[in-house]
C-alpha cells in the first residue's frame, strides 16, 4: 500500500493556494516585460526619426470585446461555485470566443495600420505597436488555450472536480490580460499620438 | 482556498487524473529519471547538464587561449577538429569571436545560472524548508526541459555552416543586428536569440516555483527568520530573475524584429561595405539599457546562491553559528535592491549623461557596503572556529578569498574616471572572472562536495577533492591576476592578436604563461568530473543520516529519500538553523524543541 500524504501542510492551508501564488508572481514578471517594452518606447520617442501613430477605431471595438469577456468569465466562475456546470461551460465558451474575437479585431487593426503605410520599416510608435500589441495578443491566446483545457476537462473527466482553484487561476489571468490591454491602450493614447 | 490536495507520494503525477484506482504502481524509468517531477531528480538533471556545458564552455576558452598565448604558432590538430574555422591550424578571426561569445554565453547562463541556481534551488529548497516537493512540480519539470531545449538550439548553432553567434555574449547591436556584418551574424545569431528566449522561459518557470515554494510551503515552525541562509539567497536570486529576465526578453524580441522584419529599433545611419542602410531613428544604446537591466542583476543571480551556500557550509564546518544572521539577511536584501539600480555602470563610456553616470557611481559603490558586511561575517564565522577542512569547507573559504580579491577591483571599475581608462580592457576580464565566474564556480563546487551525500547517498573522494581545490585556486589566481596588469597597460579584451600594437605588445610571454595555466586548470577539472561520476556508483557509502553534523532539515530525511522526502510526517521546526557549539553541545538540529534551561542566542 502506498501511504497517503498531504502535499500541503495543514499549518499552511490558510494561506493562498501555491498555484495561485505562482500566478501572482508570474504576473509581476509579465508586468516587468511590458514595462521594459513601454519604457523602451518612451526612451525612443524622444529621439529623431520618431513617428506618432493614430489608433484605428477598431481598437475601441476590441476593447469592448475584451471587457465583455471579463464579465462572462466572472459569471463563469460564479456558475462554477454554484455547481451550475451547463452555465459554466456556456460562459467559458463565450469567453473563449470573445477572446478569439479580440485577437481577430487586433489583426484587423494591424491591417488598417499597414494600409496607412505604417509597416515594419522605420522606428516609430507604429513599429512598437506591432510588437507590444502582438505580444499582448499572444498572451490572450495563451489564456484561450487555458480556457480550452478547462472546458474540455468538464467533458472528459470522469471524476467531478470541485476545486475551483484552476478556474480561479484562469479567471485572474484573464482579468490580468484585460487590465494589461487597458494599460496599453491608454499608454498608446497618451504617448503614441504625439 | 482551504482545500488540501491529497496525492500519492510515489506517483504524484497520476494522482490528479486517477482518483480512486490506487493499485501498486511502479514508476517507469522515464517518469523516474527523464520526465521526473521529483525536485531532487530535476536538480541532478540541472547539475549534470551544467557539468556538460561547463566542459564545452571551458574547452572553448582553452582553444581561444591557445590563440592568445601563441598567436603565431600553428596547431594542425585544431584544423582536424574545427576544419575551415582553424585553417592551417590557426584560429580564424570569425571563429575566435564565436568562441569568445559562446564561452561567455555558456558559462554565464547555462552553467552559472541554470547549473548553479537550477541545481541547488531544486535540491535544497524543499529539503531545507520541509516540503514534499515544489509548489508546482510540473512547471518545475518544464523548467528543466525548456533549459534542455535551449541547450539543443545552442548546440545546433555551433554546427550551422556560418557558425555560431559571434557578437559577444552581450549581443550588442548594430553588429548583432546586421547579417551583412559577418558569418556569425547570420543564422547563428537567430539561433542564439531563440535559445536565450527558451532559456528565459526556463528560468522564469523555475523562479516562480522557487519563490512560491519558499513563501508558501514551509513546514510548521519554519518562520522566515528560521530559514537557512541558502534559502534566503536562493529566494533573492529567484526574485532577481523573475523581475529582470522578462526585460531581457523584451530586448531580445526587438532585436529579432530588427534582424528579421526590417524594423529599426536599434539601427540608425549605418553604412556597411559601402552600402547605405535605410534604417533610421534607432538607438543602439536602447539595447544596452534593456540588456544591462538584466545583465547586472544576472551577476547577482550567479553570485547569491554561492553566497548562501558558503554561509551554510562555513557555519557547519567551523562548528559555530553564522555570525550576524540578520546582517547577512539584510545585506542580501540590500544587494538585491541595489542590483536593479546600477545597470548603467556598464555603459559609462557609451555617451551616457555624466550626471547620470555619477548617480550610478554612487549606487555602485554602495554595493561595497553589504558586500563588506558579508565578508566580515564569513571571516568572523570561521574566526576561532573548530574548522573541519573538508573539500566543501575549502572551496567555501576559497570563495571568500576570491570574492574579496575580485570585489576590490570592482571599486576601481565603478568609478567613471578610472573606468574611462579600464573599460573593455583585460582588467575588466580579470575582475569579473574572479568575482563572479571563479568565485561562483567555487560556491558551486562547495555545494556539490557538501550535498553530494544527500544527492546520491555516497561521498565524493576527499583526496581528489583536495587536489581539485588546490590546483584550481592556485590556477585561478595565476590565470586572472596577471590580466590586471595587462588591463592597466591598456590591453583591450576581445583582440585576437595584439602583436601589431607597440604600446601593449610586450605581454607575449605573460600570455603564454596564462594559457599554460588555463590548460592545467581545465585538465584538473576532469579530476572532479571523474570523481563525481565514479562516486555516484562506487563512492564510499553514507552510513548515517547526518554525516556533517548539521542542523538543517535535509539531514533528517532518509539517506536516500524518495519522492516526498520524509517517510512519515514532515518534521516540525523549533529553532534557527545555526545552533552550533551551544550550551556545550556540538550541534542542535532545528527539529529539537527549545529546552527550558537553554541559553538564549
Amino acid at each position: 500500500m502506498i501511504k497517503k500524504i498531504e502535499m500541503v501542510n495543514n499549518a499552511t492551508t490558510k494561506k493562498m493556494h501555491p498555484h495561485k501564488f505562482i500566478l501572482w508572481v508570474a504576473m509581476g514578471s509579465l508586468i516587468m516585460m511590458f514595462a521594459g517594452l513601454t519604457s523602451a518606447f518612451i526612451v525612443k520617442s524622444s529621439q529623431t526619426g520618431w513617428k506618432p501613430v493614430t489608433l484605428p477605431s477598431v481598437f475601441w471595438a476590441s476593447t469592448i470585446v475584451i471587457l465583455l469577456s471579463s464579465g462572462t468569465i466572472f459569471l463563469a466562475l460564479r456558475s462554477f461555485k454554484e455547481r451550475n456546470i451547463t452555465g459554466y461551460r456556456l460562459l467559458m465558451i463565450a469567453t473563449l470566443l470573445l477572446g478569439a474575437a479580440f485577437i481577430g479585431l487586433q489583426w484587423v487593426g494591424f491591417e488598417k495600420l499597414w494600409d496607412q503605410q505604417i509597416t515594419f520599416k522605420g522606428s516609430g510608435a507604429g513599429q512598437f505597436l506591432y510588437v507590444i500589441f502582438g505580444f499582448h495578443a499572444l498572451h490572450v491566446a495563451g489564456g484561450i488555450l487555458a480556457l480550452l483545457v478547462l472546458v474540455t476537462k468538464t467533458f472528459v473527466e470522469e471524476v467531478k472536480i470541485y476545486s475551483s482553484v484552476p478556474t480561479e487561476i484562469a479567471v485572474t489571468y484573464w482579468h490580468f490580460v484585460d487590465l494589461l490591454w487597458i494599460y496599453l491602450l491608454i499608454f498608446f493614447l497618451v504617448f503614441g499620438q504625439r | 482556498m482551504s482545500e488540501t490536495t491529497t496525492v500519492h507520494i510515489a506517483d504524484a503525477k497520476h494522482a490528479t487524473t486517477h482518483h480512486g484506482e490506487h493499485g501498486h504502481h511502479q514508476q517507469s524509468f522515464i517518469s523516474k529519471y527523464i520526465f521526473s517531477m521529483d525536485h531532487k531528480t530535476i536538480g541532478k538533471q540541472f547539475l549534470i547538464t551544467g557539468i556538460v556545458w561547463a566542459v564545452i564552455g571551458g574547452l572553448f576558452s582553452v582553444v581561444f587561449r591557445l590563440q592568445l598565448g601563441y598567436p603565431d604558432t600553428t596547431f594542425p590538430i585544431l584544423e582536424t577538429f574545427f576544419g575551415k574555422w582553424a585553417k592551417g591550424g590557426q584560429i580564424q578571426p570569425e571563429f575566435y569571436y564565436s568562441l569568445v561569445t559562446m564561452h561567455g554565453t555558456i558559462l554565464v547562463f547555462f552553467v552559472l545560472t541554470a547549473g548553479l541556481s537550477g541545481t541547488f534551488a531544486n535540491i535544497l529548497i524543499p529539503l531545507q524548508i520541509g516540503a514534499r516537493d515544489m509548489a508546482a512540480p510540473f512547471l518545475n519539470m518544464l523548467s528543466y526541459w525548456f533549459f534542455f531545449m535551449a541547450g539543443i538550439v545552442m548546440v545546433a548553432s555551433i554546427f550551422v555552416q556560418t557558425g555560431p553567434a559571434s557578437g559577444g555574449w552581450t549581443m550588442y547591436p548594430p553588429l548583432s543586428a546586421l547579417r551583412q556584418a559577418g558569418d556569425g551574424q547570420k543564422i547563428g545569431t537567430d539561433l542564439w536569440l531563440i535559445s536565450m528566449a527558451l532559456f528565459i522561459v526556463s528560468s522564469l518557470l523555475g523562479g516562480l516555483n522557487y519563490i512560491t515554494t519558499i513563501l508558501n510551503m514551509r513546514t510548521k515552525g519554519m518562520s522566515m527568520t528560521r530559514l537557512p541562509l541558502t534559502i534566503w539567497a536562493l529566494f533573492f536570486t529567484a526574485v532577481l530573475g523573475v523581475l529582470s529576465f522578462p526585460v531581457l526578453l523584451s530586448g531580445a524580441i526587438l532585436l529579432l524584429f530588427d534582424r528579421n522584419l526590417g524594423t529599426s529599433f536599434y539601427l540608425s545611419d549605418i553604412v556597411i561595405n559601402g552600402e547605405i542602410l535605410p534604417n533610421e531613428g534607432g538607438s543602439a544604446i536602447l539595447y544596452q539599457h534593456l540588456f544591462w537591466f538584466l545583465g547586472h542583476p544576472e551577476v547577482y543571480i550567479i553570485l547569491l546562491p554561492a553566497m548562501g551556500m558558503v554561509s551554510e557550509i562555513l557555519s557547519v564546518n567551523s562548528r559555530k553559528p553564522i555570525f550576524g544572521y540578520m546582517a547577512m539577511l539584510g545585506s542580501l536584501f540590500a544587494i538585491t535592491i541595489l542590483a536593479f539600480l546600477v545597470w548603467a555602470h556598464h555603459m559609462f563610456v557609451s555617451g551616457l549623461n555624466p550626471f547620470l553616470g555619477s548617480v550610478f557611481v554612487l549606487l555602485t559603490l554602495l554595493i561595497a557596503v553589504p558586500s563588506a558586511i558579508k565578508v566580515f561575517n564569513w571571516l568572523t564565522t570561521i574566526w576561532r572556529g573548530n574548522i573541519r577542512f573538508t573539500p566543501a569547507a575549502l572551496f567555501a573559504i576559497g570563495f571568500v578569498s576570491l570574492f574579496i580579491s575580485g570585489g576590490l577591483t570592482g571599486i576601481f571599475l565603478g568609478n567613471t574616471t578610472i573606468d574611462i581608462h579600464l573599460h573593455d580592457t583585460m582588467f575588466v576580464v580579470a575582475h569579473f572572472h574572479i568575482v563572479m565566474g571563479v568565485a561562483s564556480m567555487f560556491g558551486m563546487f562547495a555545494g556539490v562536495y557538501h550535498w553530494f551525500p544527500k544527492m546520491y547517498g555516497r561521498y565524493l573522494n576527499h583526496t581528489l577533492g583536495y587536489i581539485h581545490f588546490w590546483v584550481t585556486i592556485v590556477g585561478a589566481y595565476l590565470t586572472f591576476w596577471p590580466m590586471h596588469y595587462q588591463g592597466l597597460a591598456g590591453v583591450p579584451r576581445r583582440y585576437l592578436d595584439k602583436g601589431g600594437w607597440v604600446n601593449f605588445n610586450q605581454f607575449g610571454e605573460l600570455d603564454k604563461f596564462i594559457t599554460a595555466v588555463s590548460i592545467i586548470i581545465f585538465v584538473t577539472q576532469f579530476v572532479f568530473i571523474i570523481n563525481f561520476f565514479y562516486s555516484i556508483y562506487k563512492g564510499r557509502k553514507v552510513r548515517t543520516a547526518n554525516p556533517w553534523g548539521a542542523n538543517t532539515l535535509e539531514w533528517t530525511t532518509p539517506i536516500n529519500p524518495g519522492h516526498g522526502n520524509w517517510e512519515g510526517d514532515i518534521p516540525e521546526v523549533h529553532r534557527w538553523p545555526y545552533d552550533y557549539g551551544k550550551d556545550g553541545r556540538e550541534f542542535i538540529p532545528q527539529t529539537e524543541p527549545v529546552g527550558a534551561s537553554e541559553s538564549k542566542h
